[in-house]
């Protein structure tokens, strides 16, 4: 993972309410292609921690191998890392979680690392509910190793020398939304506007929250031909919901706000408000959500936006009864039963 | 009665083995454990072996109980007392027997063939007979067929049934119809044996005082509680045969000490992965954000895990993995024992890798070396397996009870604290600073200036990413040093002197010990004079280098069929390799001292030559 770092000007910059500007947020120089939208969805993640206030230590990030893995490098540099192996982000993440709860689990995965070498790690981490942000870079296109289709590939679509993939693509918003997710979204990272609003709302979710992006690969897929494209996701780009996320939130009067918007108040503070775009999709609907996604199958409109929030399911804290001060803060007094103890228990085995 | 006694060769008190021969999941395990607990709650010192199939209901099984007054630790690898209760083991039960020894059945069928061999008496106990009169359903019959066996034996070697009834009484507890219907069903069996054989048999158990101040306990369990009393605090595990216990040990104990009564929070995390892929990388990412944390597994699970332990040996992140070794290759014999990843563990994963290992070869060690494989872990930042085998993992071991010292600290390594950090003018994650090849690390969340970068793609010592070729070899280079440093905080080997001079030793591991020192016994009888060295971590310290050096040959004795042990003698220590003899058995056994004894007597008579 190739890196340098930037330089740091930040004089004119607004401050946050920690005193800090957006470059205090932000981690070493992108190595990526030019162009590439990977490096839209870094920004995103920097403006949306930057507006949360939330301290740069204060995030864990979490990653495998790719494109989109070698992103944690490149924001909040002043927040731990870890780039393990190839598709094992979710159990590097799930085993760092279940010890302290207490900090904002960011994890950057890409088509390749999720949906095939990582596709059952993927799985098992929604259905623990973990709680983080889960951001799959998805560009339907392995670009380190030079172009060969991913498992998000559609059918039909070409790649870079023209043949066509015959494969049916795995969706992962589908997926998540089968194995349990509380939060699914997909996003376009042409668009911040849409994706930073999201990344917010994903971040303050107690739970697994995943946001599948299209974040198109400049070099090996934005070719006439591909499904993956800029040209093709700007064309056939549907918001079917537009949350924003309100941090200082006043007190609730109704479920719906004067501008038809949804408001959800989340376990961890804040307030979503969701407008739909189109007056027959409903948020709260699972069974729809995937009927709509489904009905895309095979190239047609890229349907965006917050497709399901569920934001009343147990994470895997609760589910195990995970004390308030995290697992990797209690002193070893608290842990070791003691000499009278080993010696009232060994009665057992005489 | 009077036939019995003709044909038995020798009297023997507390010195034979009884071994029970049963159909698996027909609930014979919990009267075979009865049998052995009483025995040591006479005070005769006892090994116990349980030798079942990969299997839930229906194959043989068989439960061996060696009374063992000299306080061996090992098989005899005899049975001078059969308990043929599996009628499609009948053939190969009897052919085991030793001669002179007894075979008792259910005599509710007629069966002349085990009346056929003339130097063992068979005993005919109607047991299905008894209990189907007295019991009503059809499965209460069949579990109380085992306890009746329990008081036929009872009665034929003179085993104290009040003990018994005490065990059963702790048993059951408050459920006093079960205590009622056990005891009735040994009543039956005992009464039987004393009406029809009121000759009590030469094998006889009596009363010593040998056991005090033990306990019978299996290493998974007690390894467990060393998670517990090491203060870890999330395991991962994927449910893997012989190394499941350990889990399902921590487990219990957890439930018993880390839940808070008030709130029911759970001060640990246990969570089953969807493989041991994922076991290890959520232990990896517990040990990364500063817990202690571990994953129970075996052979093939060390296989899946190999790539990610290569991470963490890069990325210089503490986790234990508990390898309860089963014979290989591939699934093998899974409910079979063997010493068989020592070479896969101390180099998994590709590129140069370089572990920690330790080797318990009891469950005193297991707990002991549970606690030590954690303050290893934290101290060298790096993964630590704790090499333990079926055997050892499984089988209930007759040891000196656990001890613990009040005043133990746990070794954290060297984690820099919030202060520390603010301190430090620049915090860099792979920096020597004290030349020993161990670096600071730092926790996620702690203060802005730890921040760093975990990867296992090449870096500096600064942790930043690089191809530099001198930059990636300062890393590797102190990685190789740090390994190296180890070898004086592994636990270290333990030497046992013949009386007298000797040319030739013994070099072994982990649960072959019983097995060696009761071989050196019969060796010395027979004029051969061997000393014995027990290896106890890797890598290996210079004590086991000058031990080597000390002698003409050495042989090397460890359960598998490639000699690795001597292969990481060959290649970790200066030895010449033709010095280090292997003495092998990988049949999947617990160790008994008859391959030792042959093995080296062998070497010897072709050498013409006595030690």
């Amino acid at each position: 993972m190739t890196s340098m770092p930037k330089p740091f000007i930040d004089k004119h910059l607004p401050k946050n309410e920690l005193g800090l500007t957006v470059r205090n947020y932000e981690g070493s120089m992108s190595t990526l292609c030019a162009g590439c939208g990977h490096d839209s969805v870094t920004a995103a993640l920097v403006q949306a921690f930057w507006e949360l206030n939330l301290a740069p230590e204060s995030a864990a990030k979490v990653s495998g191998i790719g494109c989109s893995s070698k992103t944690t490098a490149y924001f909040m540099g002043q927040s731990h890392g870890i780039n393990c192996v190839h598709g094992r982000m979710p159990s590097v993440a799930t085993g760092a979680n279940a010890v302290n709860g207490d900090l904002h689990y960011i994890g950057i995965s890409g088509d390749g690392d999720s949906l095939s070498i990582g596709f059952g790690q993927f799985a098992h981490a929604i259905r623990r509910n973990l709680n983080m942000l889960y951001i799959i870079e998805n560009n339907g296109v392995y670009g380190l190793t030079k172009g060969q289709f991913s498992a998000s590939a559609d059918i039909g679509s070409k790649s870079k020398k023209g043949v066509a993939n015959e494969q049916t693509p795995i969706d992962p918003c589908v997926q998540a939304l089968t194995l349990g997710a509380g939060f699914v979204a997909r996003a376009f990272s042409g668009d911040k506007s849409q994706l930073v609003p999201l990344v917010k709302a994903a971040l303050m979710h107690k739970g697994f929250a995943m946001i599948d992006v299209i974040s198109p690969c400049v070099t090996f897929n934005d070719h006439a031909g591909s499904t993956k494209s800029y040209a093709h996701t700007y064309k056939y780009y549907h918001p079917l919901v537009h949350t924003d996320f309100v941090a200082h939130a006043e007190e609730i009067t109704g479920e719906y706000a004067e501008d038809g918007a949804m408001r959800v108040t989340l376990h961890d503070g804040g307030e979503l408000r969701l407008r739909k775009t189109d007056s027959d999709y409903d948020p709260r609907d699972k069974a729809q959500a995937i009927e709509t996604l489904m009905m895309n199958d095979g190239g047609g409109e890229i349907r965006t936006g917050l497709l399901y929030l569920n934001e009343d399911m147990p994470d895997m804290h609760a589910a195990n009864h995970l004390p308030k001060t995290p697992l990797n803060q209690l002193p070893y007094e608290a842990l070791n039963p003691g000499k009278a103890a080993l010696a009232s228990l060994q009665k057992r085995y005489r | 009665m009077k036939d019995l006694v003709e044909t038995a060769s020798e009297v023997r008190v507390n010195d034979f083995v009884l071994k029970i021969a049963n159909v698996n999941g027909t609930g014979s395990a919990s009267a075979n454990g009865l049998l052995m607990k009483a025995i040591f709650r006479m005070g005769v010192p006892v090994v116990g072996k349980n030798l079942f199939p990969s299997n839930i209901q229906g194959l043989p099984t068989w439960y061996e109980i060696r009374l063992t007054k000299d306080a061996y630790m090992a098989r005899s690898g005899t049975a001078e007392f059969m308990v043929a209760m599996n009628a499609e083991t009948y053939k190969q039960d009897l052919a085991e027997v030793s001669p002179g020894g007894f075979l008792l059945y259910d005599s509710t069928w007629p069966r002349p063939d085990l009346h056929a061999r003339q130097d063992v008496t068979a005993i005919g106990v109607p047991l299905a007979r008894m209990c189907n009169e007295v019991f009503e359903n059809a499965r209460t019959r069949v579990l109380m067929k085992n306890m009746a066996y329990v008081g036929a034996v009872a009665g034929l070697t003179g085993l104290d049934v009040e003990v018994i009834k005490e065990l059963v009484t702790e048993m059951f507890g408050t459920k006093e119809h079960l205590i009622t219907a056990n005891m009735k069903a040994i009543n039956l069996g005992l009464d039987y044996v004393r009406e029809h054989f009121p000759d009590p048999l030469p094998l006889k158990v009596e009363r010593m005082d040998a056991t005090a101040g033990h306990i019978m306990i299996d290493g998974n369990t007690a390894a467990a509680l060393g998670c517990v009393y090491a203060g870890a605090t999330f395991g991962a595990w994927y449910p893997i045969t012989p190394s499941t216990s350990l889990m399902d040990g921590f487990k219990s104990f957890c439930e018993k000490f880390r839940v808070d009564k008030d709130t029911g929070e759970k001060n640990f995390c246990i969570i089953q992965g969807e493989d041991e892929l994922a076991s290890v990388g959520m232990a990896i990412g517990a040990g990364w954000n500063g817990a202690r944390s571990f994953t129970p597994t075996s052979g093939p699970g060390i296989s899946l895990m190999s790539e990610f332990i290569g991470f963490a040996y890069y990325g210089e992140v503490p986790v234990v993995l508990f390898d309860v070794q089963r014979a290989g290759p591939s699934t093998g014999l899974p409910t079979r024992t063997q010493q068989c990843d020592l070479t896969l563990a101390a180099y998994a994963s590709h590129g140069d890798t370089k572990h920690i290992l330790v080797f318990p070869a009891n469950p005193k060690e297991c707990f002991e070396m549970a606690i030590q494989s954690f303050d290893l872990a934290e101290r060298f930042q790096t993964p630590v397996f704790f090499m333990t085998d079926l055997d050892i993992g499984m089988n209930d071991w007759m040891v000196p009870e656990l001890d613990w010292d009040d005043s133990y600290q746990p070794d954290r390594g060297k984690v820099l604290s919030k202060d520390e950090l603010e301190a430090i003018e620049k915090f860099y994650r792979y920096e020597d600073r004290d030349g020993d090849g161990i670096t600071y690390r730092s926790l996620p969340g702690v203060h802005p200036k730890g921040a760093y970068f975990t990867r296992g793609s090449g870096h500096n010592w600064k942790g930043g990413y690089t191809e530099d070729s001198d930059e990636y070899k300062e890393v590797v280079d102190r990685l190789v040093r740090k390994w190296k440093s180890a070898a004086d905080a592994v636990p270290g080997p333990i030497i046992r002197r013949c009386d007298g001079p000797a040319r030739r030793a013994i070099i072994s591991v982990g649960g072959c010990d019983g097995a060696v020192i009761e071989a050196m016994d019969q060796l010395s009888a027979q004029g051969v004079n061997l000393n014995y060295l027990r290896v106890r971590g890797f890598p290996f310290n210079a004590e086991v280098e000058a031990f080597i050096a000390a002698h003409d040959e050495v042989f090397v004795v460890e359960q598998n069929r490639d000699a690795q042990l001597r292969t990481l003698l060959v290649n970790e220590t200066d030895a010449p390799k033709d010095k280090l003899v292997p003495v092998l058995d990988y049949a999947g056994m617990a160790a008994n001292p008859k391959f030792i004894v042959e093995g080296i007597s062998a070497y010897l008579d072709a050498l013409g030559d006595a030690a």
